[in-house]
Parts: C-alpha cells; sequence; structure tokens
C-alpha cells in the first residue's frame, strides 16, 4: 500500500492546518477531502460515490432515493414514503449485492434483503457502490462475498478549532404529510475520543394522489381516473450513537443503532381493491465495533464484532382476507478478523477470518453457523500495473433438524482484479475484473411452510468486465475537470433458486432451475466548469444498457426473454450550478421499457418512465450559526407511472428542509 | 468528442423510447387448425385466466367453433371504460340464461357480462368469492369469509344469494371453513368446507343448506380440506379433498342418499384416487392429479376417467397419445358434451402464459393454443 503511505504524508502535513490531531490512519480515511491528489489512480476498479454537498442536494430522501443515479443499478420501488425499495446491481438480483453500514454488512438471514427505503440520509455522509467488490485487500472476508456492494458511511465529526460541540438540527417537511425533526449532536472528549449521537423521527400519512389512465386505440379515453394512495404511512425513529477514539497507529469505533416503525403496506391497486390491510412494525437494532492498529510497519490488524438483534411483526387486518398476525425475530453475532502483511513496498497480503451466527423464529426455529476464510494480495508493478486477487472459502453449518436435515455448503470463490495505466502523464486506465460468487438459500427458502425446500444449492454468479477510465483536470480558467468511464460485462448466474409450482393451488417449491445470461455496458462521464461570475456547473451522465435474458429451457415460452423488470436502457443525467451560497441541483432519471413477467409479449409490456426533479438551497451565516434552506420538487412534470406493476408512484410533489448548525 | 458522442446518444434513446399512451389491452386472435362450422353448437367456449394474485390479470379468451378462432382476452376491449379491467384473481365462470357470471376472487366481486357478447351487465361484491352455481333464478356464491366474525382466527365462510334479475345479495348463510365449490340438489346446496386458511386444522366437512330458508341445516363430516363437488346424474355427490399435502393425500369420495326416503346424504365410498380437479360427463369422470414427489422433486400426474356408476377407474391415461408430456401443471378441465372432446389447460409456472389444449374423445391431441396466465375454468356457450 505504498499510495496509502504517501497520500497518507500528504493529507497529514496538509491536516495539521486543518481540524485535531489524527493518526495517520484516520487522516488516510479523510482522503476524500484533498480530491485531486485522492483520486489518482488509487482503486483498480474505483467506486461510484455520493458523497457530501453533492448528495445533500440530489432530491434523495432515502439511500434508495440516491442510488438510482449509480449506472447498473435497478431499483424495485412500491411508492411512497414507506413504500420498500431493494436494490439490484447488473441484474444479478438483491441477493447478490451485500450493503455495509460503517463497513460492516447489514443482514437478512430470513430473505436476504435489505429495504433501503429504510435507511434516511440524514446520517449518512457518503455512499459507494463498488462492482465486485472494495478494491483493497484489507478488509474482512465477508466483503470478499458479494458480487456487488454497496458502503454507507455515517456522517464523521470535524471540529473546527476551538470547538469540542456541534450541533444540527433539522425539519423537513412536504408532500404525504411528512414531518421529520432530527438533531445531530457531536461532541469532543479529548484530541484522541469524539462521540456523536443522532436522533431522527420520520411521520407522514404517505397519501398522495395518483392517476391511471387509457385510451383506446382510436384515441378515444377509455377510462382516467385519479384516486389517493392509502395504508401508506409511516411512523418511524432512528436512533444512532457512536464513541470514536484515535490511537498512535491505529483506531477504534463502537457504533450503537436502534430503528423502530410502523407503517402500512399500501399493496397492488387491482380492480375492485384500492385499500388494503396489512401493517408492519419493524425493530432493527445493533451495536457494532471495529478496532484497527498498526502493529508494525508492515503488519496491520482489525477486529469487527457486531450484534444485532431485529423484530418484524406483521399483521393482515383486511377482513375479506385470511388473518395473518406474526412476528419474526432475527438475531445475528458477527466477528471478524482482518489482517494485512506488507511483504515489499509494492506487494502486500492479506487474510481474514469471519464468523457470523444467525437465529431465526417464528414460522419456524432456525439457526445457522458461517465461516469465511479469505486470502488476498495485491501488487503493483511500476506504479503502472496493478493485480489484485482474492479467495474466499465459505462453510455454512446448517443446523441439525429432525424434519429437514439441510446439508452443510462449503464453497470456494475466487476474484482478480486488474488495471493498468499506460502512460504515466495521461490519466487512462484500463481495467479489468472476474470475479466468482454466490447466494446463499435464505431461510425462507430453505424452511419457509410448504414452500421451502432443504435441499437447495447456492446461487451462483459469475462476473467478466471490462473498462477505460478517463480523467482530465486542465485547470483551465472555466474547465476544471472531466471524467469518463466505460465497462463492458458479462454476468452469467446458475442454480438461480426460483419458486417452481407443484402440486395444485398456488402451491411452490423453491429450486436451483434459473440461467440468465446477462450482457451489458455502464458508462459514466462528468464534468465541472467554471463559469463567470462566481458560477460553477457540474455535470454528470450515467447510462446503463443490459440485455439480461432467462437461458434456463429452450422448452420455456420466454427462453431468451429479457427477465422481468430489468429495462434494456436506463440512465441519468444531473446538473448542478452553484453561485456563491446558493445552489441548483436539476437531475433526470430515465427507466426504459421493460417486461413485468418473465415472457416478453405485449400484455406483460410496461412503459418506460423518466421524471425530473428540481431543487434549490441556500446558506446562510448568521453570527455564528449556519443557516440552510433548500426545496425540492420531484416529478415535475407530474408523470404518471409505475415502477412495480400495480404500484402507482406519485405525482409531482414536494420536500422543504431546514436546518441550522452551531 | 465524448461529450458529443454521448449527447447524441442521449438524445436518440429518448427519441426512441418515450412514454405513449397507455392503450386499452388488446385483444388478440388466432387461428385454431379446425373446421369451420357454423351450425355448431357448444358455440364456443369461455375460459377464465385466473392471473397471478396482485398482478390484476385475471382475463377470458374465448375458444370460437364455428369460426375456428382463439381470441383471447377480449374483456379489456369490449369494456374499455371499466378501470383497472376485469380484476385480480380469476376464480370460476359461468353462464345462466343469457349471462356470463365471472367470479374473480381477490377483487370480491362477481362480474355478470352478457354471455353472446361480453359486455358487462354489471358487478356484484362479494368478499373473497370462489364458486358460483345457479337454481331458479338465483345465483348462489360460495366466499371463504362471511360475516365479520369475533374471533379473527375463526372466519366462517358464507354462501350469498344473489337474484340474477337485479343483481343484488338478497340473503347469506354461514357454511363451515373457506368453502369451495357447491353443487345444488333438491332444495338443497352442498358446499365443500376447506379450512385452508385454518392449517393445519382443515375444515373436513360439506355443509347442507336449505336454499329457501338459507339456512345451514347439516355438517356431513366427509375428509380434511375439501375442495371440488360435483353431482352425477345418478343424484350422488363426488367429492375431492386436497389432504394436508404431507401424510394424507388427496382422495376421491362418494356421497349418496343414506336410504330412498332420506334426504341425507352419506359417505358411501372412498376411492383410493387423488383428484384435482374433476369433470363429469355422462356416465364418464374425468379427472386428473398431481402429487409433488420430495425425492425426484418432480410432480407426479395422472390422467384418468372413472365410471360414476360403477365406481371403476376406467383408465389412468385419457389422453393417450403422449402428448400428456406437454404439460407442466394441468389446472383446468372440461368436455365437450357434443363431441366428447377434452380440453385441459396447462398453467406452466403460474406467471407466464398458459396453454389450452384440445384432445379428442380417443385421447388424442387435436390443437393447442397459448392462453392468458393460469387459464382454470371454462364454460360452454350453447346455441340457445
Amino acid at each position: 500500500m505504498f499510495y496509502v503511505k504517501h497520500l497518507g504524508i500528504v493529507v497529514l502535513l496538509l491536516a495539521v492546518t486543518n481540524v485535531f490531531s489524527q493518526s495517520r490512519l484516520d487522516s488516510v480515511q479523510r482522503l476524500n477531502e484533498i480530491v485531486v491528489i485522492a483520486k489518482r489512480y488509487k482503486e483498480i476498479i474505483p467506486a461510484q460515490t455520493l458523497k457530501g454537498a453533492e448528495l445533500e442536494q440530489l432530491n434523495s430522501f432515502s439511500v434508495a432515493d440516491a442510488i438510482r443515479f449509480f449506472s447498473g443499478v435497478q431499483i424495485k420501488d412500491y411508492g411512497g414514503v414507506g413504500g420498500i425499495k431493494t436494490v439490484n446491481i447488473r441484474s444479478m438480483g438483491t441477493n447478490h449485492m451485500g450493503v455495509f453500514y460503517n463497513g460492516i454488512q447489514l443482514g437478512n438471514a430470513q430473505n436476504g434483503q435489505i429495504d433501503l427505503g429504510k435507511f434516511s440520509l440524514e446520517n449518512v455522509e457518503e455512499i459507494s457502490l463498488y462492482n465486485g467488490q472494495k478494491s483493497e485487500i484489507f478488509q474482512s472476508a465477508k466483503e470478499f462475498g458479494s458480487a456487488g456492494s454497496i458502503y454507507l458511511t455515517t456522517k464523521r465529526p470535524r471540529f473546527e478549532k476551538g470547538k469540542d460541540t456541534n450541533v444540527k438540527a433539522s425539519m423537513r417537511t412536504g408532500s404525504f404529510g411528512l414531518f421529520n425533526p432530527s438533531v445531530l449532536y457531536e461532541y469532543k472528549i479529548s484530541e484522541k475520543i469524539n462521540t456523536t449521537f443522532n436522533v431522527e423521527w420520520i411521520n407522514a400519512n404517505g397519501k398522495y394522489k395518483f392517476r391511471y389512465r387509457r385510451v383506446t386505440p382510436s384515441g378515444e379515453l377509455a377510462y382516467d381516473t385519479t384516486a389517493t394512495r392509502q395504508n401508506g404511512d409511516i411512523d418511524a425513529v432512528r436512533m444512532e450513537g457512536s464513541l470514536n477514539g484515535y490511537l498512535e497507529s491505529g483506531m477504534w469505533k463502537v457504533h450503537v443503532y436502534h430503528y423502530a416503525s410502523e407503517r402500512g403496506i399500501p399493496g397492488a391497486i387491482v380492480n375492485n381493491v384500492w385499500r388494503r390491510g396489512e401493517r408492519l412494525w419493524d425493530n432493527n437494532s445493533f451495536v457494532q465495533g471495529v478496532y484497527q492498529q498498526d502493529l508494525t510497519p508492515n503488519f496491520s490488524s482489525k477486529v469487527n464484532v457486531k450484534y444485532a438483534a431485529d423484530v418484524t411483526h406483521y399483521i393482515n387486518n383486511d377482513d375479506k382476507l385470511i388473518h395473518v398476525d406474526n412476528i419474526y425475530k432475527q438475531k445475528e453475532a458477527y466477528f471478524s478478523w482482518a489482517n494485512k502483511y506488507a511483504l515489499r513496498r509494492n506487494w502486500d497480503v492479506s487474510m481474514a477470518y469471519d464468523f457470523q451466527w444467525n437465529g431465526l423464529s417464528e414460522f419456524v426455529d432456525v439457526s445457522r453457523v458461517t465461516h469465511w476464510l479469505s486470502a488476498a494480495t495485491a501488487f503493483t508493478v511500476a506504479d503502472q500495473l496493478k493485480i489484485q486477487a482474492s479467495i474466499l472459502e465459505t462453510l455454512v453449518n446448517e443446523e441439525d433438524r429432525q424434519r429437514d436435515d439441510v446439508p452443510n455448503k462449503q464453497v470456494f470463490t475466487p476474484a482478480v482484479f486488474m488495471s493498468y495505466q499506460p502512460f504515466k502523464k495521461h490519466e487512462i486506465v484500463f481495467r479489468t475484473f472476474y470475479k466468482k460468487s454466490f447466494r446463499m438459500p435464505t431461510f425462507n427458502d430453505l424452511y419457509y411452510t410448504d414452500m421451502g425446500n432443504a435441499f437447495l444449492r447456492p446461487e451462483y454468479a459469475e462476473q467478466y468486465n471490462i473498462g477505460v477510465l478517463y480523467d482530465t483536470n486542465p485547470q483551465k480558467q472555466w474547465f476544471e475537470s472531466f471524467h469518463f468511464g466505460v465497462d463492458a460485462y458479462y454476468n452469467y448466474v446458475k442454480d438461480k433458486i426460483v419458486a417452481y409450482p407443484k402440486g395444485q393451488q398456488f402451491r411452490w417449491t423453491m429450486l436451483n432451475l434459473g440461467e440468465v445470461d446477462i450482457r451489458g455496458v455502464d458508462l459514466t462521464t462528468m464534468a465541472t466548469f467554471l463559469l463567470p461570475k462566481d458560477l460553477k456547473l457540474t455535470g454528470k451522465l450515467q447510462y446503463t444498457y443490459q440485455e439480461a435474458i432467462d437461458i434456463t429451457n429452450h422448452a420455456d415460452t420466454y427462453y431468451r426473454h429479457q427477465i422481468p423488470y430489468i429495462p434494456w436502457h436506463s440512465g441519468s443525467a444531473i446538473a448542478m450550478l452553484a453561485w456563491r451560497n446558493w445552489s441548483m441541483n436539476y437531475s433526470f432519471i430515465y427507466v426504459g421499457e421493460r417486461y413485468n413477467q418473465q415472457e416478453n409479449i405485449r400484455y406483460n409490456y410496461t412503459q418506460p418512465w423518466y421524471t425530473s426533479d428540481v431543487s434549490f438551497s441556500k446558506q446562510m451565516k448568521l453570527n455564528s450559526l449556519l443557516l440552510k434552506f433548500s426545496a425540492e420538487i420531484n416529478n415535475l412534470l407530474s408523470q404518471d407511472y409505475d415502477v412495480i406493476l400495480n404500484y402507482p408512484m406519485p405525482k409531482r410533489n414536494y420536500r422543504f428542509l431546514v436546518s441550522i448548525e452551531i | 468528442m465524448m461529450n458529443r458522442f454521448i449527447y447524441i446518444l442521449v438524445i436518440a434513446t429518448l427519441l426512441y423510447s418515450c412514454r405513449k399512451d397507455e392503450l386499452v389491452v388488446p385483444t388478440e386472435y388466432e387461428i385454431l387448425p379446425m373446421e369451420i362450422n357454423s351450425d355448431t353448437d357448444p358455440v364456443g367456449m369461455y375460459v377464465l385466466n385466473e392471473g397471478n394474485m396482485g398482478s390484476n390479470k385475471a382475463s377470458i379468451d374465448f375458444v370460437d367453433f364455428r369460426n375456428a378462432y382463439y381470441v383471447r382476452n377480449l374483456y379489456a376491449e369490449r369494456n374499455p371504460n371499466i378501470i383497472k379491467e376485469l380484476g385480480d384473481v380469476g376464480n370460476d365462470i359461468q353462464i345462466y340464461g343469457s349471462k356470463l357470471y365471472a367470479v374473480i376472487n381477490c377483487s370480491h366481486k362477481v362480474e355478470v357480462m352478457d354471455a353472446r357478447t361480453g359486455e358487462r351487465l354489471g358487478q356484484v361484491d362479494v368478499p373473497n368469492c370462489r364458486y358460483i352455481r345457479f337454481h331458479r333464478g338465483k345465483a348462489y356464491v360460495s366466499a371463504y369469509v362471511g360475516p365479520v366474525a369475533i374471533d379473527p382466527d375463526a372466519q366462517l365462510g358464507a354462501v350469498y344469494r344473489i337474484d340474477t334479475t337485479s343483481l343484488q345479495v338478497t340473503g347469506k348463510v354461514t357454511v363451515g371453513y373457506q368453502p369451495d365449490e357447491l353443487e345444488i340438489m333438491g332444495e338443497y346446496i352442498y358446499v365443500a368446507n376447506s379450512g385452508g386458511y385454518r392449517v393445519p386444522n382443515y375444515d373436513y366437512t360439506i355443509s347442507v343448506v336449505e336454499m329457501y330458508a338459507m339456512k345451514q341445516v347439516q355438517k356431513i363430516p366427509v375428509g380434511i380440506n375439501l375442495h371440488r363437488l360435483r353431482k352425477d346424474k345418478y343424484g350422488k355427490l363426488w367429492v375431492s379433498s386436497r389432504g394436508d399435502y404431507k401424510t394424507i393425500p388427496s382422495r376421491l369420495f362418494v356421497l349418496a342418499r343414506k336410504n330412498q326416503n332420506s334426504n341425507e346424504m352419506v359417505v358411501t365410498d372412498t376411492l383410493d384416487i387423488p383428484c384435482s380437479n374433476m369433470c363429469i360427463q355422462g356416465d364418464s369422470l374425468y379427472f386428473y392429479s398431481t402429487e409433488w414427489n420430495e425425492q425426484s422433486e418432480e410432480n407426479a400426474i395422472s390422467y384418468g376417467i372413472i365410471n360414476v356408476k360403477t365406481k371403476e377407474l376406467i383408465t389412468s391415461h385419457f389422453i393417450t397419445d403422449g402428448t400428456e408430456k406437454d404439460i407442466t401443471i394441468p389446472y383446468g378441465l372440461k368436455i365437450n358434451p357434443e363431441n366428447g372432446d377434452i380440453y385441459v389447460t396447462d398453467a406452466k409456472n403460474y406467471v407466464s402464459s398458459g396453454v389450452v389444449h384440445c384432445y379428442n374423445r380417443n385421447g388424442k391431441r387435436k390443437w393447442s393454443v397459448r392462453a392468458g396466465d393460469i387459464p382454470a375454468h371454462m364454460v360452454f356457450l350453447f346455441k340457445n
């Protein structure tokens, strides 16, 4: 990690004038403040990142809203403030995506899906998306495990000289009856230790107008109806606290998280049914800690621990339907120990061992123990060629059960990443990677009443990626920087876990049946211009082309058809204009035509949708107070669209924010 | 240069694929390999596709025997003004008089149409409705939930009575748990109670309802998780049970009068034959059964005929040309009373288009046609 060391020194020098004295490690983590140097050819495959002011300006309420601006990503959005939002990357399915919160994976052993609509951006400083894995070998074994990873990093405290307390209070309101106050408190206990505490309350009735309109082929209006979305209310409280310590050549951090919510599940809008009676209570709590230390100049070690307890209570109150009242309890205990050793100045090796225990109770009481063991190496030749290789062994010990004896699993998955910068003077970097990964059958897949299949095998995904990146910072008066990246990829998913009909009357079982062939191109570009009169304009464009076809069986009517909800074309455009302490943001999202079921026939056709969002914000200094106001208009042109069939999305809606920092 | 390239690309993409007006779900016509015969009776057959839950894709197709057409998805085009079309999960389709009735389970309604044109005449709201039968100007509809019960976990089902002229609910009677098929014989309605919401405490009874008073007079114990219930021409009832999908298999039961002077029905036979669906034509009871084999991870399917008079299994292969291999999940069964043609629908994986297969009376396949999602219920349209 030659680069990191050198950059560390640079940062350290710069940091002297800055804030508080830090260890080398911590200053490395704070690289993002010195953008130009830090970005330069550090990661083999750079992440797509949204952070800081840019993230604040994007019309996004939850993490899921922000992720829409990444290329290669598809969101399933069931609409509204409380609607579930899940993400999948490069068409491989949500369960192949790892979501990491301050470096430790968020788990859901029951169904493997993380609802990113539940994570508000209030306390998030940075969101990064990695294809394959993070280009770093000093990480926990689990971090080598996903096909794609999202890293959420919470706000890190920064104290101005002479200040030991930061307080920020904010209040959001707007459409859907939103009432969303939050408070952030940061306190510097000593030069080496600080603490943060953040509370947020989200309350919304979730009501919004939506519209369905149809015309006959001759152009006559068939029907045009506008109704109000019901049972989409949410009442949620999130509390987070952390204690951060900086050591001579290390750091530690303890983080506590608690989220409690009650919400309605609005459900599908079908003929004669406009409201439903499903309610959901979530209680997610975890405590996690990390301790990292450079033991010798060549040897570093990191320990992560986590304990999480989740309770989900689901009821269906609809008196026309089966009455359901279920409580699911999940527990997770996690330990990880990662080590890195520098063999040479340009050659690092690492090893990590992770252990996790998962338990679930309700429809079934089950548990599982998983061990991960990873070995990785990173090698640099003449600062131009970088190679990383890793291998991960995963051992799953399923609980011994009388009725359905689930076999244990052992899987090896390799990954190789390479990048090459042919010219030292020009920032053109070629990159390529191969990765094999898998997802475990979830507890639902294995055990769910009637449907579960104890003999399921893991579902594999293989990824091949090749791309090029071009960066320039001409530092001309008006043209600040330009960035362009393009990647082409081929993914192959096999033994995909799918529901298969069994017997009669909507009875299913889970089988390793599916096979998917995915080919795509991701394109990202960004340019920053400094215009006259203190105007700064940043433009960003993302485009994704994907062909993800089902190649399971020649006999299927959907053989070689695009899989459901994957558009061929999708993309986004962002324009940000800043003038002194005013800023304006325009963003556009486009999701092209797609099909809502396996067969690509007209009865399953879903129209493209595209929305324009605008926001304005202003910052003011008032004595020692920093005030910020912003107003957002989302779906400016009030398009009536469904992301998921029969889950209508809101028409034009508004959001306002006031925040005060002391 | 790159900028311009991207610019062009974006513009091209947008022009290529903008949103258009959402059109009414169109009807498709497909020619069937049959002879055109303008005198055929029945004139045609309606097929109700259930559609997966939440998809709102229940749809009606029509096999036009006279013009040799398969008319796919006719409801929306014939009723373009109905908001969100036919609805969610069709569960039964029948014709009575000049009206066509479609029971739409998850839209909680019975859709009433003109039997010749498919144009809507009205709808009757029945919560969680399942099956429909008729008698003397009245329709009787089984429904999984009756009046709101005090104990939410013990939701008894009901049979609703609908006046077929005014299309109003004129009465209802509470029966067992989650009633499925029903049949009318004499002055009584017989309802097969499943108890499907009460796993593993399934219901195991047939409710006997006195039709004029709409009063449950008896519950006949039969077997757990009852489903189909049909009468034969000898006054017997044939009832199928689903079993518990584990240790208790699906079975076929026969009920007959206790004695000649009694109206009381009792179980006289339990046939050691699993039955998923049946259709009685004359003396023949056609049936199929689908049972999941855990070891081979495959469905074991059989297609058989029972003689209702002798209660003997005539054959366990009414499809004789080997083409039953093309069926993934049989989901509907109907026999043409005129020429003995057999119609079997295939629901495939429930989330893609199913198929309607037609076999002649000797079990040789005549034609197959793509239907909607989960084609399941069929009814003939006769000349008069």
